[in-house]
């Protein structure tokens, strides 16, 4: 019934006949996305990096939770920051609900323990093996968490990576707190459900081949960007 | 150094959001709370340009189920309410969530079921005779069971038939819980019958080789009605542009821009407002 | 005979009280005490050895004197103090195996001058000159990760001085380099205490210990056997223990 070699020359005419509408949709995914992955690292990057290098009580604890929160259903998420955001709920006079802030931060409540337990293990392991320099060097713990991060930063490009692609491949919750309303907040992945509802199924993968391309540009363009830092810092 | 990036990150993403914040405030716009049909039948697509032309104001549509409309309603998300499932309607303005209920416009259901049609009910125009008979031959039917209007307006079907489809959940009724493409979708592809509205059923894309089995009984009427949120409930509801709204879909103007709505020649919605 | 430190001149004060001091210093790990009530003191301006076979204990002293290890009982002093946060910074130490940050080879200075507050142009300064002194400078710009054995302990003897510590702990910092990675090792290690750094140094080699050595101490099973100057206790030891290691033999009594 379905051909995907219908399916691919779909994505190729939507992608030859790239419209403002289409601008428009991926736009504003890559907007919202790497603005909560922006977010996300802002928070979970430091709070990862603690977990990764300070014995403190809870440690273990908070360890467990950030490493379940990773699996977070994005509708519950959705629903939470509804509730939060909806006029009737303690955020309602902000106005955010059905806005692209909305869905910055479902997705960043979403990628942010991913983030911070990612950075956890990197940073732990890294620390192991710095932990006697830093302590004879006599740094303060800011100076440390700073040091580890930076000297981290290569596998935390593809920690970041891996948050983008929770965020930008998630439907559930910016569903619930964007609204899916057009030319406000559609994004790649609500459009694709949406087609997908009225039954235009070429059209709905077409589109998900678009998202895919996205994705693989965003990831060739982090890979590049760290290639050409590397060869900065070492030129 | 790392410190200084962090900061200029941390900066630029509080102006992001803050912006985004402040081009909001400024366009004028409206939310209203909607269903699926009438949103995936291109109808919005159709009459909001018109209206936004006219009057400057935006109309931005949530489309969601009938029930969890009517729930983000009365949450105040929204300013304008425009469903089809009039007896939860008039609940929702007889609580005092909504102001004055008016019809906007109707369009009707229909049953739509795979061409071996193993019930034997293609062609015939009396639903509840149809539905007792899927449920003696145990015919696969795909139910909404979303509490939107159109698993609304089947469920009561079913009780006219005197038959408690739910207790066969999971045999031969299936209950998607999701959205009406979504149930198309799913319907079609277990060869299930499935209760739509005409209009979603026309712009579907999908719909394989199913035809229509029953049509034109008046219990498949399908009434739209459009209501204002209670704007003393909600203070942020704005009343002004939501009652423009209202009054142009109920206007000579409006009704003429729904009935002009056609897909491959075919009219969806048929307006019947009273003022 | 004035005897309280109240009553002598800055002067006196330097010369009568140790730079560091270790008093009753024990350490408990897992059930077992590693180190047994062991008291030392260093004078500004000594290069002390710390000796023994394997598992003796020494590398354990060196991260207790240094603070990086916390003792079961006793305590460190920082000129008759608790170190504090200064003192910690006036200390420096040189792992057996140089700790690389992934950085470049200028980047390395360039942090520790920072930690230490030394920032623009006084520490590309710094640096170039530590950079000149360990024989550098023509990789300022590599990966410090890249680098021979020999070059990484280097940076890390340079990483440990560019901050002018007063104490340079080194632990058998030239344990698996080649002759002549040693020499340059050494000789910088020399200069540094030309300048007046103090030097508490683990070592294995006893050419090493005669070049480099003020005095020794020779542990045994978490305690002294044995202390004094360099030939003495190399020379002639008078501990059953010494003279076992000097002589190549495998020394288990539990005597000295």
């Amino acid at each position: 019934m379905f051909s995907f070699g219908d399916i691919m020359s779909e994505a190729f005419v939507l992608i030859l006949n790239w419209d403002r509408n289409l601008s428009e949709i991926v736009g504003l995914s890559l907007y919202v996305t790497l603005s909560a992955v922006l977010l996300s690292c802002l928070i979970g990057l430091p709070l990862g990096a603690m977990v990764g290098a300070f014995r403190f009580p809870g440690r273990g604890v908070m360890t467990v939770i950030l490493n379940a929160l990773m699996g977070l259903p994005p509708v519950v998420v959705g629903l939470f920051v509804y509730l939060m955001l909806s006029a009737s709920g303690p955020f309602g006079p902000l106005q955010l609900l059905y806005t692209p802030a909305a869905m910055i931060i479902a997705q960043t409540i979403l990628v942010t323990p991913i983030v911070a337990a990612l950075t956890k293990q990197v940073v732990e392991d890294l620390h192991g093996e710095y932990a006697e320099q830093f302590a004879s060097m006599g740094l303060r713990p800011q100076e440390r968490i700073a040091a580890l991060l930076w000297d981290a930063r290569y596998s935390l490009m593809t920690v970041a990576l891996a948050g983008f692609g929770r965020a930008v491949a998630e439907v559930g919750a910016v569903l619930i707190v964007g609204g899916n309303i057009n030319h406000v907040t559609r994004v790649m992945t609500t459009t694709i459900a949406l087609e997908t509802s009225k039954g235009n199924l070429e059209l709905a993968l077409a589109l998900g081949v678009v998202l895919l391309v996205l994705a693989v540009l965003v990831n060739a363009v982090v890979m590049a960007l760290r290639a050409s830092a590397v060869r900065a810092a070492y030129a | 150094m790392l410190r200084r990036h962090l900061f200029s990150l941390a900066a630029g993403a509080a102006l992001a959001l803050g912006l985004s914040g402040a081009a909001q405030a400024q366009d004028q716009f409206i939310v209203v709370q909607s269903t699926t049909s009438t949103q995936n039948s291109g109808l919005f697509d159709h009459i909001l340009p018109i209206f936004q032309d006219k009057t400057g104001i935006e109309v931005r549509v949530v489309a969601v189920g009938t029930g969890q409309a009517i729930k983000n309603a009365e949450n105040g998300d929204g300013d304008v309410l425009f469903v089809h499932a009039k007896a939860a309607e008039e609940k929702f303005v007889a609580e005092g969530h909504g102001l004055q209920r008016s019809d906007v416009m109707y369009n009707d259901f229909i049953l739509v079921g795979p061409p071996n049609d193993p019930a034997g009910i293609a062609g015939t125009t009396d639903i509840v005779a149809a539905l007792t008979k899927i449920a003696e031959t145990g015919a696969t039917f795909a139910s909404r069971g979303d509490d939107s209007g159109t698993h609304k307006a089947e469920l009561k079907l079913w009780k006219e038939a005197g038959i408690d489809a739910a207790a066969a959940s999971g045999d031969w009724y299936r209950e998607t819980g999701s959205g009406m493409g979504a149930t198309l979708n799913t319907g079609t592809a277990m060869g299930a019958y499935v209760l739509t509205d005409r209009a979603t059923w026309i712009s579907f894309g999908n719909k394989g080789d199913y035809q229509i089995a029953v049509e034109g009984d008046d219990r498949l009427f399908n009434q739209y009605g459009i209501i204002l949120v209670n704007p003393e409930k909600h203070e942020n509801v704005k009343a002004e542009a939501g009652q423009a709204f209202i009054d142009w879909v109920l206007s000579a103007e409006g009704q003429q821009a729904i009935a002009d709505y056609k897909i491959d020649g075919q009219q969806l919605f048929f307006p019947n407002a009273n003022g | 005979m004035r005897d309280t430190v109240m009553d002598m001149t800055p002067a006196e004060v330097a010369t009568r009280i140790p730079l560091l001091e270790a008093r009753g210093l024990s350490f408990d790990a897992g059930g077992t005490r590693l180190i047994h009530d062991l008291s030392l003191s260093i004078p500004e301006g000594r290069r002390l050895l710390i000796m023994g076979a394997n598992g003796a204990g020494k590398s354990l002293i060196l991260r207790l004197l240094h603070g990086l290890l916390t003792p079961s009982a006793g305590q460190v002093l920082w000129q008759g103090q608790a170190p504090d946060e200064k003192a910690r910074r006036a200390q420096a130490m040189v792992f057996q195996r140089p700790v690389m940050l992934r950085r470049s080879v200028l980047a390395n200075l360039n942090f520790a001058l920072s930690v230490h507050g030394v920032r623009g142009a006084e520490r590309a300064a710094e640096a170039a000159h530590a950079l000149e002194l360990a024989g550098l400078s023509e990789l300022a710009r590599h990966p410090a990760r890249v680098l021979s054995g020999g070059e990484q302990q280097r940076l890390a003897l340079a990483r440990a001085l560019v901050c002018k510590p007063r104490l340079l702990f080194l632990d058998e910092p030239t344990s698996s380099l080649d002759p002549a990675s040693t020499q340059r090792i050494e000789d910088l290690i020399n200069a540094a205490h030309m300048r007046g750094v103090t030097i508490v140094m683990v070592t294995h080699d006893m050419g090493q210990a005669r070049r480099m050595g003020d005095e020794v101490i020779f542990l045994h099973a978490g305690q002294v056997a044995e202390c004094g100057p360099i030939d003495q206790v190399l020379g002639k030891p008078r501990s059953e223990a010494a003279r076992a290691w000097t002589q190549g033999r495998l020394y288990t009594g539990t005597t000295f």
